[in-house]
């Protein structure tokens, strides 16, 4: 009988119109290193919330024991109080306080309420060599960089006398080497007696630390892979990651594909604050009709490439050139690349697509008031006639146009983007995860309403993280690893395993095989 | 009843002002036994206030993109004194000296939305600063005196009045004619636009409220003007007014640029996403607000026929107090004219009664202090209560 420090049990959690996790099951041994992986969308992020009480008891049904009591968490307090401690993705560090405060940051060593700072920094330098790292307690936390940000966060766990930790993406932002020393440090704490458990998409990695692997498919635990009876290899964790069939929830379609209408070449992108390369040399087309997908996983560049593209919204130092039906274009502005026909729908609806606080006729006209005013008076009466036009083409839920894009459900939002980039009339649409965070009926509505347009002759490109929704509905697919294009697969060639072989960086080796 | 209930929970912000102007312009009219609503001190309500009106249109605008200008009672100031400069130590004729003055407003505008837009800088340092800059260079120009008489024909910013070409005796016929001419355009302009929401199966109201609004509405105005055409007429400053709010409601509701004001101050990513040049917007915005601040400066030198150094001291905090009374919001996105306006007259109401019944300064500054902080904070709950 094995000694599990956690046992979560029949956990179930459903969201308006969507079930996250579906009887999810997870059993974590004391002192080992547990993987969970999954696509996007999988339901991870989602357990660890459930366990770590972001969201409280209450909210979702099934039990979690920890060291063989039955808790119930109300906020991320109690279970810290507990030894359980997360690190997310997005390091929650200030950056201009030093490391010694962000360490005890909310737990400061204090009397009275009075700092104690000989304390603080002595603390913490204990806790620095213990992460192995060496930088001073007092250097602002904005002067080092990520792969010691993440020492720190672990330093902070370490602090608050951490049994369980939980690292969601650790070595997503890092390099090889601080990737490497981060995963050698888990393993020293594993010797410690810590128990972690590491969420990541690198398989390579997931792998090669893990004593066992729970993989999460669609909200529903479907394995649980012990590293020391069966060995894991890559090939075995993505089996478990894709093994399910394609259901029938997209619209039938007969592409009618034509010439090629958009063509990017040689395209190279930098971070805007960085000086590193974030689209390394990316060479693409998309043809009269057809739906092209992007794939690859948080991080590899999709929505950057395409916000560099559309006016140079995202980076700098960009290099590269754009051809529309064999002419080279000039998009340097959004109101240039509108003119030039291009149409981009963010990924982020509230913050990027929406004045939320606007209606819904208004939000629609936005991007192209020519086409409804004249010596810029707007003719009111031709925007109502439009923009309820499209509300009832993309049949918006709404009693009536004058409705706040605020009060709508994600779907109908949604909707209002695309209208609003539709009514842009554009040759070029460019879809960054059209259907995040939708219910299946509104996705299946979009996905109808994105092969009407390429019906209509639109070169539409769809970026998404959601594997199935990439297959489903493009003819084409690009996979895109670390700001690269690693791979172009169509027809046969574009399954669940090919992409992620391309998505993850383990390379067309096998598709070199079967060629 | 139930649609009456409906209707004025959906607009309270609008509703509850012009409720919360009529509360008040009641409660002075019983204090004052009558004074503060007769014909003479409505005209002086008028003359007192109309230069706050002309800076709250340009500030709402301001406020409407998210930003705030605190300059703007040193700009005031400023263009009181170059005014004085030119007409009074330089003798230029008053018109070549106005357009000069309209025209460095807008200089003022154009220096600080370039910092603001441009560069970057919150538009609060960058204003903050301006009201520094001005003010001392008011004191410079004027060195540290009051520049006196303008020109008679200067007179024509506050003091004037409009002519009544029909000549009447006792009453102002022009003025009566005017106003029944715009409560025609009133009663057209409402049955236009139900006629489009109806024809499109927009969100109507039921016409018995609609005939009660404008009833009410015209009514007001009616005997608005009727009471100043017992005295003198429209004064040329409420021209300059009512301009300025049919220009301004025309443009934030009907024109493009009204709109990338609108869609600037309610998500700039977006905006920006959408292709709206959104630092052009709000350079555009803070250079109209320079031109209008120059015009209340005009109007406010003209009124008290000097230029002074001391000059629309806080005045700025006066308009910024109207617009937010008006119903906008400091995030930006909300707003309206005709709101900035109301919120104005609430405050010149509170001015003018307050004076009336001979409550000091020093009740004043408080009770108006505490209006500001119950209107906003009455919208803030509203909203939250709305969000829940």
């Amino acid at each position: 009988m094995a000694d599990y420090i956690l046992e979560m049990r029949n956990i179930t959690k459903t969201f308006p119109g969507v079930k996250a996790l579906d009887n999810v099951n997870l059993k974590v041994e004391k002192g080992e290193i547990h993987s969970l992986v999954g696509e996007n969308g999988a339901g991870k992020s989602t357990l660890m919330k459930v366990l770590s009480g972001v969201y409280p008891h209450g909210s979702y049904d099934g039990a979690i024991y920890f060291d063989g009591n039955e808790c119930h968490f109300k906020d991320i307090k109690q279970s810290e109080e507990l030894g359980i401690v997360i690190i997310h993705q997005e390091l929650a560090l200030s950056p201009f306080l030093s490391i010694a405060e962000n360490i005890f940051l909310g737990n400061e060593r204090k009397k009275y309420n009075i700092m104690k700072w000989q304390d603080t920094f002595s603390e913490a330098k204990k806790l620095l060599e213990r992460v192995g790292l060496k930088d001073s307690p007092e250097t602002p936390v904005m002067n080092i960089g990520v792969g010691k940000q993440q020492l720190v966060e672990i330093a902070k766990a370490l602090s608050k006398n951490v049994k369980l930790l939980i690292l969601d993406e650790p070595t997503a932002a890092l390099n090889e080497t601080d990737s490497a020393n981060l995963l050698k440090l888990l393993g020293e704490l594993k010797n410690e007696g810590i128990t972690s458990i590491l969420i990541s998409h690198k398989l390579n990695e997931v792998s090669s630390i893990s004593d066992s692997i729970t993989i999460l498919r669609d909200g529903q635990t479907i394995e649980t892979i012990d590293t020391k009876e069966e060995k894991a290899s890559e090939d075995r964790i993505i089996k478990g990651m894709v093994g399910r069939e394609l259901k029938s929830r997209f619209p039938d379609r007969n592409a009618k594909i034509g010439d090629v209408v958009f063509e990017v070449k040689n395209w190279n992108v930098y971070h805007p604050q960085q000086d590193r390369k974030v689209i390394d040399n990316a060479n693409f087309n998309i043809k009269s009709g057809e739906i092209v997908g992007i794939a690859g996983l948080m991080g590899a560049g999709r929505t950057e490439l395409a916000m560099s593209i559309f006016g140079k919204t995202y980076g700098k130092k960009i290099t590269g050139e754009l051809y529309k039906n064999g002419k080279k274009i000039k998009a340097d502005t959004v109101s240039e690349a509108i003119k030039q026909g291009i149409a981009y729908v963010s990924e982020d609806r509230k913050t990027y697509g929406l004045n939320l606080i606007d209606d819904i006729k208004r939000n629609i006209t936005l991007s192209n008031l020519n086409r409804i005013s004249k010596n810029s008076i707007i003719d009111e009466r031709k925007e109502v006639k439009e923009a309820q036009f499209l509300r009832e083409k993309l049949n918006i839920k709404t009693p009536s146009l004058q409705q706040l894009a605020g009060n709508l459900s994600g779907g109908n939002q949604q909707k209002i983007v695309l209208s609003k980039w539709i009514f842009t009339e554009p040759d070029i649409l460019i879809l960054d995860e059209p259907t995040r965070g939708i219910d299946v009926g509104a996705k299946y509505e979009i996905y109808t309403q994105i092969n009407e347009l390429a019906a209509e002759g639109l070169a539409v490109l769809v970026i998404s993280s959601e594997l199935p929704e990439v297959l489903g509905l493009a003819d084409r697919i690009y996979v895109m690893n670390e700001g690269k294009i690693t791979g172009e697969l169509e027809g046969e060639d574009a399954d669940q395993e090919h992409v992620m072989r391309y998505m993850t960086g383990t390379g067309g080796a096998k598709r070199a095989n079967v060629n | 009843m139930q649609t009456l209930i409906s209707l004025f929970k959906n607009n309270i912000r609008e509703y509850g002002m012009i409720i919360a102007l009529v509360f008040i312009a009641s409660l002075f009219w019983v204090l004052t036994d009558g004074i503060s609503l007769n014909s003479l001190n409505l005209t002086n309500l008028i003359l007192q206030n109309g230069f706050i009106l002309v800076l709250a249109v340009g500030m709402v605008l301001v406020i409407i993109t998210g930003n705030i200008d605190l300059s703007v009672g040193s700009v005031v100031a400023f263009v009181g004194a170059i005014a004085g400069v030119l007409m009074i130590n330089n003798n230029v004729p008053v018109w070549i000296a106005v357009i000069l003055s309209l025209f460095v407003g807008a200089l003022i505008g154009v220096w600080q939305g370039f910092w603001i837009a441009y560069i970057g800088i919150p538009s609060f340092i960058v204003t903050l600063a301006g009201m520094l800059i001005f003010r001392g260079l008011t004191l410079y120009l004027l060195d540290g005196q009051s520049l006196a008489p303008f020109p008679d024909a200067f007179g024509t910013f506050s003091g004037a009045f409009l002519p009544d070409i029909f000549g009447g005796e006792g009453i102002h016929i022009f003025s009566l004619v005017l106003s029944g001419i715009m409560s025609l355009v009133l009663v057209y302009l409402e049955f236009s636009k139900r006629k489009t929401q109806v024809q499109y199966n927009l969100e109507i109201l039921p016409l018995w409220l609609i005939v009660a609004k404008l009833a009410i509405l015209l009514f007001a105005i009616n005997w608005f003007v009727y009471q100043l055409a017992t005295n003198k007429g429209i004064p040329m400053v409420l021209l300059i007014v009512i301009g300025l709010i049919i220009i301004y409601t025309f443009v934030m509701n009907n024109t493009v640029m009204g709109r990338y004001i609108y869609a600037t101050g309610g998500n700039k990513k977006a905006a920006d996403l959408s292709g709206i040049k959104t630092k052009r917007v709000v350079f555009w915005v803070f250079v109209n607000n320079g031109v209008l601040a120059a015009l209340a400066g005009l109007i406010f030198a003209s009124r008290l026929n000097s230029a002074t150094p001391a000059a629309g001291n806080m005045l700025e905090l006066d308009a910024i107090a109207a617009v937010f009374i008006g119903g906008a919001s400091m995030a930006g996105g909300v707003g309206t004219v005709i709101g900035a306006i109301v919120g104005g007259l609430v405050m010149g109401v509170m001015n003018n009664g307050m004076s009336l019944i001979s409550i000091g300064i020093d009740w004043q500054q408080f009770i108006k202090g505490m209006v500001l902080l119950f209107a906003v904070g009455f919208d803030v709950f509203n909203k939250n209560r709305a969000g829940k």
